[in-house]
């Protein structure tokens, strides 16, 4: 145990704890948008997803997504943490117990799912959602981490860089969250405009605690408490800063007034772009990256969203989708050996070839994603239907799913 | 002149707003009330415990109208709110001895519209 380093490992450990704190803080963030009878349905989805994701992993999800195996999924050699140990594995990170690794990981198979919620909310079953969720961990999230992240994955070898999870975790979530909001339709009464935001100020507060836990999943991703966890941590709030500000001037110029919504939405979608571009781009990266995915994310959202008429109820997609392959893309753009040497230059410093890798990445992901979302949505929703029925999607997924309700209107 | 009161399933609201202003009622007040007729409550369960009976979030409209209004009106709301299932609600219709606009003083039938 003597190559234990003790602050790689407490910082590891902080940060998975920083990383778990975003799943409740994405359920406000989703929860404060929907109508109030909702609210619980969207913490309730995000609690549950805490606790089974989290047995799931240890169970069989970590040795599919991490453990040995061919180019596009590990076996189940790891399966129960079996050999996952107190010692360190060289191939993730030499310095910190192979389990504080396994547990930071887990923390991001666990939000990863979580951020689909956004495109069908206030409308799924709560049981089928449960089944649905568990399906697309083993199916869709640990093969497609393996394929980017682990010893051996294809997308890995193939030299695409991703440095917290652009492509496993965004651009996944965001498009499986196109799919099921196409598939499951539009919530009854959708006019292609926003409905009824019940409470804005946990919406504030939600985006404030993943501003703040995503300082773990950015700056923890360099599994060490080093100079690349540091820079990290600084692009990830430069590129946050620069893309809160941007969403505002773009509210200002075309809709009149800067609204406390957009600010807080820009701010995401520049913590999503900065994601997987983290430990490879310098802080003027990191300000181009978060100033222009606002544009981007503003643009799918106002424009496209309406005029295709699919209700993406919370944006899920038009924020991770389009926010994570403007990252993964921008990573392409603007990586530079000089902050990781491990990394590679971009577009800029006249590498053109990386930024085709990083567009290949992206498309593998979306097409396979799309696909076995279709596949998993259609097989659960045919054993025991996906949609709760319009009586009780008018009563609200609180009352229905759960027999509580959020709030009192009298007393 | 008469008061037109209605409680309606909140969800309908908006097609009953539009259905008023198609014939051309224009002014209405709305609140947020509980309550429960023959659909009875909903139970609700805190720590195992039940709550039986609950009282449901409805709609209350009050419209105040001329007599040549109150049979459109009626006749609005009903296409508006009406769902065919138990819950949809009621519609009262009460005298109106007086109306006043508080801005200029105007009572009766110039006041009411």
């Amino acid at each position: 145990m003597d190559m234990i380093n003790s602050g790689d490992t407490a910082w590891v450990l902080v940060s998975s704890a920083l990383v778990m704190l975003m799943t409740p803080g994405l359920a406000f963030f989703y929860g404060g948008m929907v109508r109030r009878k909702n609210i619980l349905g969207i913490l309730m989805q995000c609690f549950i997803i805490l606790c089974v994701l989290s047995l799931q992993w240890v169970l069989f999800g970590y040795s599919l997504a991490f453990g040995p195996g061919n180019p596009f999924i590990g076996g189940l050699q790891w399966a129960g943490l079996h050999g996952v140990g107190l010692e360190p594995n060289p191939d993730y990170a030499a310095t910190i117990p192979h389990q504080a690794f396994m547990i930071f990981q887990a923390m991001f198979a666990i939000i990863t799912p979580a951020l689909i919620i956004g495109a069908f909310a206030e409308r799924m079953k709560f049981s089928s959602f449960i089944v649905f969720t568990i399906l697309w961990a083993t199916f869709v999230y640990d093969p497609v981490c393996h394929m980017v992240w682990a010893v051996g994955g294809w997308i890995r070898n193939m030299g695409a860089l991703d440095f917290a999870g652009g492509t496993v975790v965004h651009i996944n979530a965001g498009i499986a969250a196109l799919i099921t909001a196409l598939v499951i339709g539009k919530r009854t009464g959708y006019q292609n405009k926003p409905m009824a935001i019940h409470n804005l100020p946990f919406v504030v507060l939600g985006a404030a605690l993943l501003w703040f836990g995503w300082f773990g999943f950015n700056a923890g991703s360099a599994l060490a408490a080093n100079g690349l966890a540091v820079n990290a941590f600084v692009v990830t709030h430069i590129a946050t800063a620069a893309a809160g500000l941007s969403w505002a001037l773009l509210e200002w110029k075309f809709s009149g007034k800067p609204t406390t919504f957009g600010v807080v939405t820009g701010a995401v979608a520049g913590l999503v772009a900065i994601t997987p571009a983290a430990g490879f781009v310098d802080v003027i990266g990191a300000i181009f990256i978060g100033l222009l995915v606002s544009v981007f994310c503003y643009f799918a959202i106002g424009i496209i969203k309406p005029k295709f008429g699919y209700d993406d109820s919370l944006d899920a997609f038009g924020v991770h989708c389009v926010g994570g392959m403007w990252g993964a893309l921008a990573t392409g753009i603007f990586a530079t050996k000089v902050v990781n040497s491990a990394g590679a230059d971009g577009l800029l410093l006249g590498n053109p070839k990386q930024f085709l890798i990083q567009l290949m990445a992206v498309g593998v992901t979306l097409v396979y994603t799309a696909v076995v979302t279709f596949i998993i949505y259609k097989v659960v929703d045919a054993i025991m239907g996906i949609r709760v029925n319009q009586e009780d999607e008018v009563m609200g997924l609180d009352l229905t799913q759960h027999h509580e309700r959020a709030y009192t209107v009298l007393e | 002149m008469k008061l037109i009161i209605a409680i309606i399933q909140p969800f309908r609201l908006e097609d009953v707003k539009k259905a008023l202003y198609e014939a051309d009622v224009n002014l209405i007040t709305v609140s947020e009330v509980l309550g429960h007729g023959r659909q009875k409550g909903v139970d609700e369960f805190y720590r195992g415990a039940k709550e039986t009976g609950n009282l449901l979030r409805k709609v209350r409209l009050e419209i105040a109208v001329n007599e040549n209004f109150v049979e459109p009106t009626i006749k609005a709301i009903i296409k508006g709110a009406r769902t065919g299932k138990i819950g949809d609600g009621k519609i009262f219709v009460v005298d109106l001895p007086r109306c006043i606009r508080i801005r200029t003083g105007d009572e009766g039938s110039q006041a009411i519209g």
